[in-house]
């Protein structure tokens, strides 16, 4: 589904972050991608998310070139994919709900095609008394949450996570990895990046290890 | 028939929220809009919006006003002509007078031909001698004022020849001189004040462009989480461009609507003054203080051309942004 091939990135004129990195993402697989801080988990999530382009190598998602992705191209492709951002990325002037409901609304779907699976979605991570309520008013956890079940409102068959359980305690963190492994299961891949051990002892999967810009990988 | 109702009912409902979820009004029930309205650089937006309007609405009125004024006294002159008789020892003058009158409302193109008397001429010189002076002692030359149909003006130059063979020391005068000064100068006045059009335009194109990308530079991460859920580049540009068109146009509409009520006021104030000498000369300048019908619809104009050129600034913008952000390589970040 998504193809790394001797990918090397580098930012301006400094080191290569990356260097030679080959893996290939398949559908419904189960991934966690680790390594130490500033590894560069976030700019290979972003590469795999198509946010950035690779100094060298060659990347296909969904079986195209990501250098020769039209504009037209990339926010179909991008529907594809979940993210979920270590800075969750909500939009503060949006209630709990609609920032949920986003990637629906931007497809232009009739809210109430989606009403249902926003609210459900949101019961299920455990926000369903927290529809109405702005960002700024929930706690780390909860934007937590709130941002996860963006990623999956429009069952993508990728979801990309950074992080996703940084902010929530041991209990919630154990539901939200039971909720990817959930998705996993209806058929989605999902590539975890996290650097919690706790965690990923708790599922056997495939592990991405990041060490000095070289990928490692522990089927 | 209760099927079509409801279907209309349920478009009509649809629209509204579709229109609330742009603009931000009109359905309360509808999801916020996307773009959050008003901040302090959208509320500064609107302001430099409303004042460059104003400033190109005054321009344009100013503009109109000279041109129908300049109008005003080219048709108002070249309707007249002048028979101008000078005295000469043994010359019956009166009789000249009423021979140039006879002469002239006899040709084709005059309407009328009349004598200045000796009592208007010395009115005419009143400003200059005081009343208390003899015209006849003088030797004022007297004047025939030949009306013209400015339809089918008379040839100018048949007149002259027969009435100074009639009468040896007359002249005709046609205003042609004049007319054709004031024509210049009317014609230097209007470029001048198209120049002046054209620069405030500029500057108010300019002011809004940079006021907009301003206002958009807070934006950024609204662009980017759109953009990362998988909106189209248009949506995205149609949901700012919604958001920056309704700045455009209040900012628009309170600069434009200033600037007619300042020449409403004006041409009240000034109506008001015409009798006192200050509104005289100001009439006999200006006309009436209006603006006319073409100012008022150059005034829509600008309302109309400031917020579509606010809502296009915005879009490619946006367009812009979106490039940017879809054109990032490791290499070049």
């Amino acid at each position: 589904m998504i193809r790394f091939e001797n990918v090397g990135l580098r930012y301006g004129m400094g080191p290569e972050i990356l260097r030679d990195v080959s893996f290939h993402i398949a559908p419904k697989s189960f991934q966690f991608l680790t390594g130490p801080s500033g590894a560069g988990k976030t700019s290979l999530l972003r590469l795999l998310f198509m946010a950035l382009r690779p100094t060298r190598g060659l990347i296909t998602a969904f079986g195209k070139d990501i250098t020769s992705i039209t504009p037209r191209e990339l926010p179909l492709l991008r529907r594809r994919m979940g993210v979920v951002f270590q800075d969750f990325r909500l939009l503060d002037h949006l209630t709990t709900y609609e920032n949920v409901a986003l990637p629906h609304r931007v497809r232009g779907k009739d809210e109430s095609s989606y009403r249902t699976d926003v609210i459900e979605l949101l019961k299920w991570v455990g926000l369903g008394e927290r529809i109405h309520v702005l960002p700024p008013v929930l706690s780390g956890g909860e934007k937590q949450r709130a941002a996860i079940a963006r990623a999956l409102i429009d069952q993508p068959q990728v979801l990309l996570a950074d992080e996703p359980t940084g902010n929530v305690d041991p209990p919630l963190a154990r539901r939200l990895l039971r909720l990817f492994m959930e998705l996993n299961n209806s058929g989605t891949a999902v590539v975890i990046a996290t650097h919690d051990l706790t965690l990923m002892d708790q599922v056997d999967a495939r592990r991405m290890i990041l060490n000095g810009g070289k990928l490692e990988i522990y089927d | 028939m209760t099927d079509v109702k409801t279907t209309h009912a349920t478009n009509f409902k649809r629209y509204r929220r579709r229109f609330a979820e742009n603009f931000g009004f009109g359905d309360e029930t509808a999801p916020a809009a996307i773009v959050p309205e008003g901040n302090l650089a959208g509320n500064a937006l609107v302001f430099v919006i409303a004042i460059m309007t104003f400033l190109a609405s005054l321009t344009i009125g100013a503009v109109s006003i000279v041109r129908d004024t300049a109008t005003t006294w080219q048709s108002q002159i070249s309707r007249e002509a002048t028979i101008q008789i000078k005295p000469a020892d043994n010359f019956d003058i009166e009789a000249a007078l009423i021979k140039a009158r006879d002469l002239a409302s006899g040709m084709a193109g005059v309407r009328d031909a009349k004598v200045v008397d000796i009592e208007d001429t010395k009115r005419l010189l009143e400003p200059w001698l005081g009343t208390d002076f003899d015209v006849a002692s003088l030797p004022v030359p007297r004047l025939v004022i030949v009306t013209i149909d400015p339809s089918s003006p008379p040839d100018f130059a048949v007149m002259r020849k027969t009435v100074t063979k009639a009468i040896p020391n007359s002249n005709v005068d046609d205003h042609r001189n004049w007319v054709d000064r004031l024509i210049k100068m009317a014609r230097t006045m209007v470029i001048l004040g198209v120049g002046v059009l054209v620069l405030v335009m500029a500057a108010t194109a300019l002011a809004v462009v940079f006021a907009t990308r301003g206002a958009m530079s807070g934006n950024g991460d609204i662009i980017e989480v759109l953009h990362f859920v998988g909106a189209e580049a248009k949506f995205i540009a149609r949901q700012f461009r919604n958001r920056f068109l309704l700045n455009g146009i209040k900012g628009a509409l309170a600069g434009g609507f200033a600037a007619i009520l300042v020449f409403f006021l004006v041409g009240i104030w000034s109506s008001y003054n015409l009798a006192t000498p200050e509104g005289n000369q100001a009439n006999a300048l200006f006309g009436t203080f209006s603006i006319g019908r073409d100012g008022y619809l150059g005034v829509l104009a600008i309302i109309a051309l400031v917020a579509v050129l606010t809502a296009e600034t915005t879009r490619l913008t946006v367009i812009g942004y979106l490039h940017r952000m879809d054109n990032i390589s490791g290499m070049h970040s």
